[in-house]
């Protein structure tokens, strides 16, 4: 379904099969850990097995002595970075922290910190010397809780740390675990809640959850004799990682090559390089190129996992359904190093409505776990699960229809968010409409012990920058080449876009992701951009083939270029004359000039997308035990390129969301060791877990892209926890306030009611 | 004139104006005139001469990756947020 008026378009909006379905589903796409360079070495990391620990010395003299160990490195291979701070593309990054969180310099700050490594002939070998490796530590207690260790009187992770604050005055000279620190206000909070004629509260308390992409981190590197260095890796953006690995070793940028190998998931995990500055080393110091794959134990307990988190939530509202007041406290843990998306969490949290009077202070809280990183939509599931699970109190309690609440007090064009900005054409109410008029909602509530929940979710969409280059062959196919890896089908939106405004069909673009050497600069794969940013590079590129053609057909048609113009897939003169772009490519080739249409991105910004789902679940309250029995996410795609793509990311979503909601977690015991780092005990949903996931696509075109796109990745997995926790409470009465929602806790909750009563 | 947005840390330093009009040809030159009038602005927003990291001059709810040096037009409202990007 469909809402809003939608021009119609002869590539968009269809669903061609995937250029690079071919191979993967053969087998035949190279991953990173197929890479496989003659004399290549094995390398393996040493680890901390303790949360905090100081490092007194690492004697690396054992496995020096094995045969077949080529290099070991230690921190001590890495330069200093001092006081750094570098933009990296998606965010700054202070250099110290990086570099330890690479290979640990003074302290170890989590289990599973990295402090050596070692490259053999085989993995083998390398495993054997690794455990030779010896580390000597001074174990510090661990600093697990987020409000622990904002205290006065906390032990302090990091020395260099002081809390900054937008427009503060200069924080106090002393190190704190608090790195950071935001308030946003609007409106008069006092007044807004004395205008309410009801007010509800709760904290709201998530653990730490990871990504979950299949495929490990990996990288092969070989630092060249000619000091080159050549990186293949997995990564959601080869500019990024060549970037902090040249930051990283300090050396030029533009000695560093990444290509990219085909990626299996990333989600926002594969942005910071934790591998690449490791293996350079162990390259440089044996003249052989390295290969370190992760191992699941290590993708958990050393990459970058998203927060967990403390939020104290208070809203108001009339009998009538209009909110007047919100109030929001979130303090996340950043883990070892400051860097949570805790302020794209205060901005999202009241994103989807309409606050006349709003606070929203927020904390990032250093603590003795990974350092996190982004997760798709980062902050804003959080920050969802808090704000919806209160809204659907109010609703209750106002005694009024979730979704007819929501429509009241939705976020409109216009609307000022209580971080600032106002919002531009967006698409919420047409998702709520979507779920109030769908089949889903309409349906009646049947049987004992299930219920039904609604939430919504926001997602900025970012825009950034983006190159590609189009050769128009002589057949009239386009060769397209682009920056941008490909995680979830963005070969084939970025081709659609380019044939769409070629006239061509989509099977006619072959595209390819090329290394940095060979492309113009790109932005990471992430924030819901490629589609968007990478999409106008494209329709860049093919209206550069355009003007080319035109000025070589004008030439051979002997008139002037006012008197040709491009439509339809051709080229056609003011006297009637005609040639399909197969016929020009094949006379332009033989005696014209080569045409390669060049396209870039970086001034545009998406307007944001929203999304609001429907869950039906059935509880056993003997085991705590949910089932999801019918699930409809309704969302805004603006223009959906490729319908099933689309469709893909939503339900890819919402499974995300519904595994964050029902089972995931960081489980930690006392001493900072995580007790389940493999997906045997880490549970993530299967295919056992979840029904089909209906979708509703909703497209109301931004206006800031030539067909309308918004970015679809990220927003599905908002809403989910919160839908699952409204709906618990509508089929057992039990307001779940902590993620996961697992049987466990849940069966709790239950046990803890009953009791009471 | 451009209306900046006055972060709330900062409010007490300005009368506790949440926003104030400007007259100023980019974000950098909007600031120094700021902080002619209120003293102590370009040392909270600039403390090394830049802006903190992280944080993004937004130009009417647009990142600009022009950052300080960002033109300003007539009517812009100016936030200074922190920057986003995604998963």
């Amino acid at each position: 379904m469909a809402i809003g008026d939608q021009p119609k378009y002869k590539v968009i909006g269809t669903r061609p099969i995937r250029h690079d379905g071919v191979d993967k589903v053969t087998g035949r796409a190279q991953y990173g850990a197929d890479v496989n360079l003659s004399g290549m070495l094995h390398g393996v990391i040493v680890r901390s097995p303790h949360a905090h620990a100081r490092i007194k010395q690492i004697d690396t003299s054992a496995a020096s002595q094995i045969k077949g160990v080529r290099a070991i490195a230690t921190a001590a291979d890495l330069p200093h970075q001092g006081d750094r701070i570098v933009e990296l593309g998606e965010g700054s990054a202070n250099m110290r922290h990086l570099s330890a969180n690479v290979l640990a310099r003074d302290k170890v700050l989590y289990r599973g910190h990295a402090v050596a490594a070692v490259a053999a002939d085989s993995i083998h070998l390398a495993e054997e010397a690794a455990k030779l490796i010896h580390v000597e530590y001074e174990p510090l207690p661990a600093l697990l809780d987020v409000r622990e260790a904002m205290q006065p009187d906390a032990i302090v992770l990091n020395d260099d740390i002081r809390t900054e604050s937008i427009g503060a005055e200069p924080a106090a000279d002393q190190p704190t675990n608090i790195a950071k620190h935001f308030l946003f206000e609007k409106g008069d909070l006092s007044q807004g809640f004395a205008a309410a004629d009801v007010i509800v509260e709760r904290d709201f308390d998530t653990t730490m959850v990871h990504q979950g992409y299949i495929e490990p981190h990996n990288a092969t590197v070989l630092w060249n004799a000619d000091d080159r260095i050549t990186i293949w890796m997995s990564t959601q953006g080869t500019f990024s990682a060549r970037h902090q690995t040249a930051e990283l070793l300090r050396v030029p940028l533009s000695s560093v090559k990444v290509v990219p190998m085909e990626i299996g998931g990333g989600f926002g995990g594969k942005i910071s390089v934790y591998l690449t500055p490791v293996a350079a080393v162990l390259s440089r110091k044996s003249g052989r190129p390295v290969k370190v794959v992760m191992s699941r134990a290590d993708v958990f307990e050393a990459t970058g996992p998203t927060p967990g988190s403390h939020i104290k939530l208070k809203i108001g509202a009339t009998r009538d359904g209009k909110l007047t007041a919100g109030e929001a406290w979130i303090a996340f843990e950043a883990g070892a190093y400051t860097g949570s998306p805790i302020g794209p969490a205060c901005m999202c949290i009241f994103a989807c409505y309409d606050l006349p009077n709003g606070r929203v202070e927020g904390f990032d809280v250093c603590v003795n776990k990974p350092r996190t990183n982004a997760y798709r939509a980062p902050g804003s599931t959080h920050a969802a699960f808090a704000t919806e699970t209160l809204v659907d109190e109010l609703c209750e309690k106002i005694e009024m229809d979730p979704a007819e609440f929501r429509l009241r007090n939705a976020a409109s064009e216009g609307t000022r968010r209580v971080d600032g900005p106002t919002y531009p054409r967006i698409g919420m109410i047409e998702t709520v409409e979507a779920i109030r008029d769908s089949d889903h909602y309409r349906s009646k509530r049947k049987g004992k012990f299930r219920g039904r929940g609604i939430a919504s979710g926001f997602w900025f969409n970012v825009g950034m920058k983006s190159s590609v280059s189009a050769t128009l062959n002589g057949d009239g196919t386009v060769s397209l080449i682009e920056g941008s890896t490909d995680i979830g089908g963005t070969r084939t939106s970025i081709a659609m876009q380019l044939a769409e405004t070629l006239g061509i069909a989509a099977e006619d673009v072959t595209p390819t992701v090329v290394d940095t050497d060979s492309i113009g600069y790109t932005d990471v794969t992430g924030g819901s951009r490629v589609t968007f940013s990478t999409g106008i590079a494209a329709i860049e590129a093919a209206k550069d083939i355009q003007r080319q053609l035109l000025e070589q057909v004008a030439q051979i048609w002997e008139t002037n270029i006012h008197n040709v113009r491009y439509e339809s897939g051709g080229v056609s003169g003011a006297d009637g004359q005609r040639m399909e772009l197969a016929e020009v490519a094949a006379q332009v080739s033989a005696t014209g000039c080569p045409i390669v249409g060049r396209g870039t991105s970086g001034k545009q910004t998406q307007g944001g997308a929203f999304g609001t789902h429907c869950v039906d679940v059935e509880v056993d309250p003997e085991l705590g035990k949910v089932q999801i029995l019918r699930y409809t996410a309704a969302q805004d795609a603006g223009t959906a390129i490729h319908p099933s793509y689309v469709e893909g990311q939503i339900q890819g979503g919402v499974v995300q969301g519904i595994g964050w909601a029902l089972n995931e977690e960081y489980y930690y015991d006392d001493q900072g060791t995580m007790r389940n780092p493999t997906y045997l005990d880490y549970r993530m949903p299967t295919c056992y877990d979840v029904p089909m996931i209906d979708t509703i696509i909703v497209e109301v075109p931004d206006p800031q892209h030539p067909y309308g796109v918004r970015g679809v990745g990220e927003v599905p997995i908002c809403p989910p926890p919160a839908a699952i926790a409204n709906a618990i409470y509508d089929a057992v009465g039990v307001r779940m306030t902590q993620l996961p929602m697992s049987p466990p806790r849940l069966y709790q909750q239950i046990s803890q009611r009953d009791s009471a009563e | 004139m451009a209306t900046v947005f006055i972060p709330v840390a900062m409010r007490p330093l300005v009368n506790h104006q949440s926003s104030i009009r400007v007259d100023a040809p980019t974000v950098r030159l909007l600031l120094a005139a700021l902080n002619e009038t209120y003293p102590g602005v370009h040392e909270r927003m600039l403390p090394n001469g830049e802006l903190t990291p992280g944080i993004a001059v937004v130009i009417n709810g647009s990142m600009s990756p022009s950052g300080l040096a960002t033109r300003l037009h007539e009517q812009d409202e100016v936030h200074f947020l922190p920057a986003i990007g995604g998963g």
